[in-house]
């Protein structure tokens, strides 16, 4: 069940659009800041709220990257792989970062700190390799500099 | 030689946004006044002898844009404006630097464009990623919503304009002018069928315009200084000032307002710093990666849309992706093709199983089992992909590195085969 809280944000943001499906984006959003995720339970509650059938939504979920459809670990790494930054150097972050997290792309670290997710070109380029660590952008990084960032999110 | 930065030129040191006061205090929202006393067809009019054409990539003069949206009493409503500030083309990163420094002035473009045709209502169409940006145009909007600039009757005027904040979820097809139209309408960023265009039935089918953020920056300056001095700013026909800029390995990676029409040289050699220490240079895109690659051959090609596409690729965002002679040029066409074929949408077949199939067929050769069959079939998919063979142009641009590829590198395509490896690696 959505909360009251999620409810009345997604309510707040219905007189933007004259259509209540123009919402259905920004409802996933508003219950994945909540909870990290957007389960299937969510997916029927959020399609009840907006008209529209829980296949639809999730139709609409499962094509855009950044709605989680399965639970992630605290802190999301987006690790750009676009060509600006496989030329100056991903490919060693990539292997850095598989290595010391244990995850490939996909995953999360067992102990549930960091979700390891491929993301296109962060438009940062000329400061690549870049990534973002949640909300956090992270630009000329190198492997070593990447260790250090990493020690920031616990 | 100095040269006047319309764009950037009251941008802070450190990047920080200008507030609204201090926006107004560099001359902003001056222009706005103008185009609410004129007629919208003459602010159309005016936009359309500028000579403006659009900064998102496929350079479609702005004014003959808005001369298709219908106008006056009996014109469908509401009408919409939207700025396109989905940047997501690799190796682009001009509009964030727009989004971050000077929201204002993207809001009084918008508020221009939206005079121009009738528009109510408007939406900031915002990438997911870009939350420095997202955060700051939140806070202009609600800035200029307190001022009584946007909202009922902006400006004193009889005039209504509501303007608001959206945030995407990520893919590359909402860049693309209609699948930006279904997601912003809670649907999956397919392309649409075209006619009916946008002008005529977009948003919820209603008459609709969109229009890139670095296209919408410019209007105030048009406004306050007329369309002689917007063509005046450019060396070529083709008007105004660009951001263009430079990734890869040169000495000094980076953003810079410049006359249209700038030579690659100029912008390689003098603003990038030239090549890093003990690299040579071996190509480029020149604006973004669905951009046919230039070579040494076309350094003094003045980039803007008319001579870039004269040499066989196009301005598109205008920032070019340096490669480098230690830089595999097969390896980075794959990366550029699993990106591609990766944000197709699946809708149109030559888009998501050919990309695919270039895509495997490009592995293939990095790990050195190519051969000269492939080669003709990666010439073969791009003649699938073509322009008019689908929906939108993700497949066209996608095509257009791996052609040009084909051209300009093809002995290190053939190395690949008879080395039966990367030379690279």
């Amino acid at each position: 069940m959505l909360t009251p809280e999620e409810r009345q944000e997604i309510e707040a943001e219905l007189p933007r659009y004259p259509q209540k499906q123009a919402v259905c984006i920004d409802a996933m959003k508003i219950v994945q800041r909540h909870r990290g995720w957007v389960s299937d339970e969510s997916i029927r509650d959020i399609a009840e709220l907006l008209g529209m059938s829980a296949d639809d939504l999730d139709g609409v979920a499962t094509f855009y990257n950044l709605i989680h459809r399965k639970p992630v670990g605290r802190h999301v790494i987006l690790l750009c792989n676009s060509v600006s930054c496989w030329i100056m150097g991903y490919e060693r972050l990539h292997q850095r970062l598989c290595k010391r997290l244990g995850v490939q792309f996909g995953e999360t670290t067992s102990d549930e700190r960091f979700t390891l997710l491929p993301i296109v070109c962060l438009g940062t380029c000329d400061h690549a390799p870049a990534l973002m660590i949640g909300n956090d952008l992270h630009v000329d990084v190198t492997p070593d500099s990447m260790d250090q960032v990493l020690e920031n999110y616990r | 030689m100095t040269s006047e930065r319309p764009l950037t030129k009251d941008m802070k040191p450190g990047g920080e946004a200008l507030s609204l006061r201090e926006y107004e205090r560099v001359g902003g929202y001056h222009s706005v006044h103008k185009a609410l006393r004129m007629d919208p067809k003459n602010v159309t009019d005016l936009v359309t002898k500028s000579g403006l054409r659009g900064r998102g990539g496929a350079g479609f003069p702005t004014g003959s844009k808005w001369s298709f949206v219908p106008i006056g009493p009996d014109a469908p409503r509401p009408k919409y404006l939207i700025a396109n500030a989905d940047e997501m083309e690799p190796g682009t990163f001009k509009d964030r630097y727009l989004l971050e420094g000077n929201p204002h002035q993207l809001l009084e473009g918008m508020m221009i464009g939206a005079r121009a045709i009738e528009a109510e209502v408007a939406y900031v169409f915002l990438r997911a990623e870009y939350v420095l940006a997202g955060k700051r145009v939140a806070q202009a909007i609600a800035e200029a919503y307190s001022a009584g600039y946007l909202g009922h009757r902006i400006f004193g005027s009889e005039l209504n304009l509501e303007l608001y904040l959206h945030v995407s979820a990520g893919r590359y097809m909402c860049g693309e002018e209609t699948g930006l139209l279904n997601a912003l309408e809670g649907k999956r960023a397919n392309p649409r069928t075209k006619p009916p265009y946008p002008q005529v039935s977009g948003l919820f089918g209603k008459p609709t315009i969109v229009q890139n953020v670095e296209t919408l920056a410019n209007l105030p300056h048009i406004l306050n200084n007329g369309a002689d001095w917007f063509k005046s700013l450019s060396r070529t026909a083709d008007a105004g000032t660009k951001l263009y800029g430079a990734s890869g390995k040169v000495k000094r990676p980076g953003l810079w307002e410049l006359p249209m029409g700038t030579t690659m040289r100029e912008l390689l050699e003098e603003h990038s710093g030239g090549m890093q220490d003990g690299l040579k240079f071996r190509g480029v895109l020149p604006g973004g990666a669905s951009t046919d690659f230039l070579t040494e051959q076309h350094l003094d090609v003045k980039m803007d849309f008319t001579e870039t596409q004269k040499a066989g690729s196009r301005l598109g965002t205008g920032t070019m992706i340096v490669l480098d002679d230690q830089t595999c040029p097969v390896g980075m066409v794959w990366n550029l093709e699993d990106f591609f074929a990766q944000e197709s949408c699946g809708w149109c077949t030559p888009c998501w199983s050919g990309l695919r199939w270039a895509e495997r067929i490009l592995g293939a050769f990095e790990r050195g089992e190519g051969n000269e069959t492939d080669l003709e079939k990666l010439t073969w998919i791009t003649s699938f992909c073509a322009p008019g063979h689908t929906f939108c142009a993700l497949a066209p641009g996608a095509a257009e590195p791996l052609q040009s590829a084909l051209k300009y590198f093809r002995e290190d395509f053939l190395r690949h085969i008879h080395e039966k490896r990367c030379p690279w690696r």
